[in-house]
């Protein structure tokens, strides 16, 4: 009865391997021909697993009734919301590929069926509430996302950051790998329950901080937050286009979802000892993000920099080690997808009259007088991006910064809200060079129907009217932190 | 008599060998996947070696994990490998550089 229980718990997983199965043998058999097709599917696929995960979010899914195969995996309202959110990401990926490969003529057939599996790994990230499942989810996730990194055969900068963050990747799985090993040994098990009874009882020993430090270690360089940030903005600029949005999104949700399950939930019982270096980690990226990205020609580096920015500011969240601070984080989080799709939507219309991408920061000049919507967007980005009021990007600061005063964590608040205005001065540069610079006229391409629609979706989101959401987007927040503190 | 002390230690060494491994060599990128390899192994004989002190299961079908996704991991590796190599010729870390970073 259990397993039959615990089979119906991981109904989207099963449908997203199953199917991928299959479409793999329909990939092997029909070539690169029906790569289109198998998007189309794949998409289709993604959107059966978000609908059967969806009911868990709204109905607030949490305790005794969500756990699955003996506590390895949770099917609860947190995992929903970290799944909702990749499998939409996937899918927005799977839609703007296509027509950046064309250009390449390297659709291959394969890129759907690794990001659906990426996908399917990402969201048992989420789900996994068990050392052996994180590991599983994990590694599943990175295995695909390297090939997707370098899946461009034909450019040498695919390559190039395929190996590095492969290189990089495997040294952060490595650590992270050495810290579950030292958990175990110290705690005498490897389930996130037992973990945070073991470490609740008693003195902490120092080989379970050792543990404990070297998984947050790990952690820090999949969500890259600094001082593990360095792989970002080389793959970042290298992969391509699409597998970048990819990465900036769902990559992004899965691996913070998943240390917010690790840390809230297996250490949570000894905030003490971790607390200091997630504040650590939060001020190190605002700042380092905020720097780094001053001086970036290329319009990619700059969302790397930014990314690295923003998961500074999510890690404030997770430094208050409370629920409203869980919740205050999701709420960020979902705004930071939206205003990433919006920017590498963007970043994949701006294309030369030869269809060939443009990328540089200086040939955006006088965007606004050529493509004044294109224009209108990117700057909604980047002023969302900046936190600047009215756009929604402003909210999911202001709820993060909330959270840390409440927390009595004054001085943390403080200073991102210093380094946040550090950041602006980067994202006005390129509000500057497209709306008050001599027009060049480089971007010329034309761009295709699903392109638009996708950034007239996401920039309403990210404009006002996103207000009009907040209180949906803080009751399903509300419910997926009262999951993951629901022991 | 060895203890589980002792396992720890070297698997300590292990880990930190196969970190070196990947900071100091500049010479070429397969040293680099033999060093990730280091890493992993060191992994399993600590988990193995908590297994059998803890008398418990768990440990050793974690390393059987752990093993069968290494050799995932390597295939995968190698096969990057091979396109970066037919693209540039080289697989010296130095040349690693057309992005600056």
């Amino acid at each position: 009865m259990e397993l039959v229980r615990s089979l119906q718990l991981v109904a989207g997983e099963e449908v997203l391997s199953i199917s991928g199965l299959i479409l793999l043998l329909w990939a092997a058999w029909a070539g690169d021909k029906a790569a289109r097709a198998i998007s189309i599917a794949s998409v289709a696929v993604l959107t059966v697993a978000a609908l059967i995960a969806a009911p868990a979010l709204y109905g607030a899914a949490m305790g005794a009734d969500t756990v699955a195969f003996g506590g390895q995996y949770r099917a609860d309202a947190f995992s929903a919301f970290g799944k909702l959110l990749i499998y939409a990401s996937a899918a927005v990926t799977l839609i703007v590929a296509p027509a950046f490969f064309d250009r390449f003529k390297a659709m291959r057939a394969e890129f759907p069926l690794l990001v659906l599996f990426a996908a399917l790994g990402m969201g048992m990230m989420v789900s996994a509430t068990d050392l052996l499942t994180l590991y599983i989810g994990l590694e599943l996730n990175s295995l695909a996302s390297y090939v997707l990194a370098a899946i461009l055969r034909s450019d040498e900068r695919s390559a190039e950051s395929g190996l590095k963050y492969f290189v990089l990747g495997s040294l952060a799985s490595g650590i992270l790998l050495y810290g579950v090993s030292l958990t175990y040994g110290f705690t005498g098990t490897t389930s996130f329950e037992g973990i945070r009874h073991a470490l609740s009882a008693g003195t902490l020993s120092t080989g379970a901080v050792f543990g404990m430090v070297f998984v947050l270690a790990g952690m820090a360089f999949k969500i890259s937050a600094a001082p593990f940030h360095m792989w970002t903005p080389d793959v970042y600029e290298g992969a391509p286009t699409p597998v970048t949005t990819f990465f900036a999104t769902a990559s992004k949700v899965s691996a913070l979802g998943l240390l917010m399950r690790i840390s809230l939930m297996a250490f949570g019982a000894a905030p003490a000892a971790w607390q200091q270096i997630v504040i650590f980690a939060a001020i190190l990226s605002i700042v380092i993000g905020a720097l780094g990205a001053i001086g970036q020609d290329n319009i990619k580096r700059l969302m790397a920099y930014s990314s690295i920015n923003n998961v500074g500011f999510i890690l404030i969240g997770l430094a208050c080690a409370n629920q409203p601070g869980a919740a205050a984080m999701l709420v960020y989080i979902a705004i930071y997808v939206a205003m990433s799709v919006a920017g590498f939507v963007a970043v994949l219309m701006l294309r030369d009259e030869n269809g060939d991408p443009v990328e540089s920061i200086a040939d955006l000049s006088g965007l606004s007088k050529t493509r004044p919507g294109l224009a209108a967007a990117l700057a909604a980005v980047m002023f969302s991006l900046a936190g600047i009021p009215p756009l929604f990007g402003f909210w999911g600061k202001f709820v993060v910064f909330q959270a840390a005063v409440q927390a009595n964590l004054v001085a943390l608040a403080a200073i991102g809200i210093a380094a946040s205005v550090i950041g602006a001065f980067y994202y006005l540069k390129v509000v500057k060079v497209m709306y008050f610079d001599e027009a060049v006229d480089k971007v010329r391409g034309k761009s295709d129907l699903a392109h638009g629609v996708l950034l007239v979706i996401a920039s309403v989101f990210i404009s006002p009217l996103g207000y009009l959401l907040t209180n949906w987007l803080h009751t399903l927040a509300g419910n997926a932190a009262a999951a993951l503190f629901h022991v | 008599m060895i203890g589980i002390e002792h396992y720890v230690v070297v698997s300590a060494i292990l880990f930190v060998l196969g970190v070196l491994g990947i900071f100091l060599n500049r010479k070429n990128v397969i040293i680099i996947l033999m060093a990730i390899e280091l890493i992993l192994l060191s992994v399993n004989l600590n988990l193995v070696a908590f297994s059998a002190a803890l008398h418990d299961l768990v440990g050793q079908i974690f390393a059987m994990f752990v093993l069968t996704v290494a050799a995932g991991e390597a295939a995968i590796g190698l096969a990057i490998l091979v396109i970066y190599f037919r693209g540039r010729g080289t697989i010296a870390v130095d040349d690693v550089n057309r992005m600056k970073g």
